[in-house]
């Protein structure tokens, strides 16, 4: 079990407004306690923004910005610019954004401020919708879930934003996720170390919008690994691939079982998101192999 | 005259002195890019617009050549531009960028944010056709559909003017913690050559003050911006943003002021420009100023008591300012180059709501003439003027050309 050094004043305080039980609030803690006191926040519209207010009260222990909900990266440039030019090249910049403003709304600033290579961090968090709004469907929402504007169930597959942002060849692109804290928290400490756009996607279950009871954050977090849904890596430089946990033991049917946005989904459509899973997760498997053949090589 | 004549009978165009201040031949353009090169911004984020483009370029022109320090940021567009601006502003630097046209029209989120963020950033826009259909002439509607964003806008007239004004802007805006906009007309303004003083770098450094404020995102400070707040805490922002820009035509005035005792040039917060006596007024802005000079002076040369009101500043609009200069007028000709559909011309509809109420308020005659960058020669004016005296006003604003 991996616990928060006790000594280290808390970077997230309590008393805020997240949904009690919410995952987005327990990785928000690490995230924050792992950057540290010299960062500075870049938060757009989202349940972060409802967790870091409201005025004149915040829950963050340094300062933030909360941009537009499509401007987060951009945001984040102009930002550690003005950072470089006051000579504060160690004061860290941190994007906590949501899945709507990172792989919607505010992908077009993202990809040019990721071609720039533009050294922040940018953490999305991921709930798979825009629950702020409640709970309509994202690029981020996976194949068959249902939400407010997809009432019978997505018809398209979940973006896969950790590729397209390792196809810019930024630095470090990494998922996580706050069931396996441990390597959360490896991630976001090696992140820091790196100069250029780092990105890293944290799964984030919400209870409100994928209808979880209130204590079965974690264990959908920690299924939506164990089935491959949300399967755990990193990509250096854009081409180093390394599965972080390198089996899935667990069917997806598993993991849907747990979540009323996947109620009444038919064998047939389960058996197909089943069989996109397993494509995907090949191709990973594939490449991280391929990532350990060139280091063995060189 | 044009500024382009102009310049061509100016036989030494570069005399530098040993101060670093010179008189060069420049265009708007340039002359907005030594403004903001005299002003030391910290952050320039820029993308490239017809006919705002050779800012850009000069700007990173005087980055490679070692001479402007300043951060230079070329995101995907001018919404990111204007995203990169506010928090890079409120981090406590100088912050300078330009645009045009679309590229104004793509940030108008964003010019909300900046002036409800206080950030006092300066940007140049250059007047231009707002699509569609697809144009590049001189026209203000992109601008002045910017009116209710918050920020201050300033009309120039020149080269000069527009190097002396994004000066002036940076004092102004830096004092009230509001962004301000200066304009100047596509081509007319921007691509016409005129001989320029450009003043010498610590002259200007010892006009504008560096830029330190009290608040900003500061690791060693931990304020922050943007927290969702209640609606008494937007009501009393609101309010103080109303009160800021209440003090912009006092502070623009002292600025204006200051500038003259300093390097000899004023621009006023409105000029009046042969307006003893007159009892025919017209009012414009931009380069549209430069065209109506001559048609006044003709006029005067025939013994017609005719003058020019030309709006400098008009955001926050100086309104003390416009009922005192056309005091006792009978007529005031509004030239419009820009059209709000439905509304006319929003010079004219600005301008009848600032003197209505007043006791013996002129007829204002409302002219929508140059919308779309169409030709408005002096001879015209003559005759808008003539037209406008001999019969009375209509509430709607009317095509000319
Ligand atoms: C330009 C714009 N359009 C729409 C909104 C409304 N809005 C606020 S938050 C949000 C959804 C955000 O979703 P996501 O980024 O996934 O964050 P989450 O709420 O899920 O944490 C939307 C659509 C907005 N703030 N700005
Ligand atoms: S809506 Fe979901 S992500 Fe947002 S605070 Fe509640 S549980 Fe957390
Ligand atoms: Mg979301």
């Amino acid at each position: 079990m991996f616990k928060l050094d006790p000594s280290q004043d808390p970077m997230l305080c309590s008393g805020h407004a997240a949904c009690p039980g919410c995952i987005e609030a327990l990785s928000a803690r690490h995230i924050l306690a792992t950057m540290g006191p010299d960062t500075m926040a870049v938060i757009p519209p989202s349940c972060m923004a409802i967790i870091a207010g409201p005025q004149p009260m915040s829950s963050l222990r340094i300062p933030v910005y909360q941009p537009t909900l499509e401007s987060s990266a951009a945001a984040a440039s102009g930002l550690r610019r003005a950072l470089d030019a006051q000579g504060k090249r160690d004061t860290q910049v941190l994007v906590l954004a949501g899945d709507g403003g990172t792989y919607d709304i505010g992908f077009q600033c993202l990809s040019s401020a990721a071609e720039r290579n533009e050294d922040f961090l940018y953490i999305c968090l991921d709930n798979e919708g825009y629950m702020n709004t409640g709970a309509q469907k994202s690029s981020s929402t996976p194949h068959f879930a249902r939400t407010g504007s997809t009432p019978a169930g997505k018809t398209s597959r979940k973006k896969n934003l950790p590729e397209i942002m390792a196809a810019h060849g930024v630095p470090y692109v990494a998922t996580a996720s706050a069931s396996h804290l441990a390597d959360l928290v490896r991630k976001v400490e090696k992140a820091k170390g790196i100069r250029g756009t780092r990105f890293i996607t944290v799964l984030i279950p919400c209870l409100d919008g994928w209808g979880l009871p209130d204590d079965a954050g974690l264990t959908a977090a920690r299924y939506a690994v164990e089935c491959g849904a949300f399967p755990l890596y990193e990509i250096e430089d854009g081409t180093r691939y390394t599965l972080n946990v390198a089996d899935k033991p667990r069917p997806v049917a598993d993991y849907l079982a747990l979540q009323r946005r996947y109620r009444g989904m038919n064998d047939a459509d389960t058996a197909t998101l089943q069989a996109e899973i397993d494509g995907a997760w090949t191709k990973l498997v594939e490449r991280a192999a391929a990532s350990r053949r060139e280091i063995a090589t060189v | 005259m044009s500024p382009a004549t102009k310049a061509m009978r100016t036989p030494d165009a570069t005399a530098a002195s040993g101060d670093g201040a010179r008189t060069m031949l420049l265009t708007g353009n340039q002359a907005v890019a030594w403004g903001a090169r005299l002003a030391r911004p910290k952050v320039c984020p820029v993308y490239p617009i017809t006919p705002q483009t050779p800012v850009l370029e000069q700007l990173t022109e005087f980055q490679a050549a070692g001479e402007f320090d300043a951060e230079i940021i070329t995101p995907e567009s001018e919404h990111s531009v204007m995203s990169a601006c506010i928090p890079a502003s409120l981090a406590g630097v100088r912050v300078f960028t330009a645009t045009a046209s679309q590229g104004l029209l793509l940030m108008h989120e964003l010019l909300h944010y900046a002036s409800g963020a206080r950030a006092p950033i300066v940007m140049a826009n250059i007047n231009r056709t707002v699509a569609s259909p697809w144009a590049f002439w001189p026209d203000q509607t992109d601008s002045l559909a910017q009116r209710d964003t918050g920020w201050i806008q300033l009309y120039v007239e020149s080269a000069q003017e527009a190097l002396d004004s994004v000066i002036q802007a940076f004092r102004v805006a830096e004092a009230v913690q509001v962004p301000a906009m200066i304009n100047l007309d596509a081509f007319y303004v921007s691509h016409a050559m005129e001989p320029v003083a450009v003043p010498a770098p610590a002259e200007v450094d010892a006009y504008l003050p560096p830029f330190a404020p009290e608040h900003r995102l500061d690791t060693g400070k931990v304020e922050s911006w943007g927290n969702v707040v209640s609606q008494d805490m937007f009501y009393r922002h609101r309010q103080s943003i109303e009160q800021a820009m209440g003090r912009v035509p006092q502070l623009l005035a002292e600025a204006d002021r200051a500038w003259h005792e300093r390097f000899g040039r004023a621009w006023g917060v409105v000029e009046r420009y042969r307006c003893e006596g007159a009892d025919t007024v017209v009012v414009t802005m931009g380069s549209m100023c430069g065209t109506a000079r001559d048609a006044i002076d003709a006029m005067r040369d025939a013994g017609q008591a005719v003058g020019l009101v030309k709006v400098r500043l008009f955001r926050p609009l100086p309104v003390a300012a416009l009922r005192a200069a056309l005091a006792g007028v009978r007529d005031v000709v509004v030239l419009d180059r820009n059209h709000s559909p439905g509304a006319g011309g929003i010079l004219h509809q600005e301008l009848r709501a600032a003197l209505y109420g007043m006791p013996g308020a002129p007829r204002v005659h409302g002219l929508l003439a140059g919308v779309g960058g169409v030709n408005v020669p002096p001879g015209r004016i003559v005759e808008f003027v003539r037209q406008a005296r001999a019969s009375d006003p209509l509430p709607e604003s009317v095509w000319v050309r």
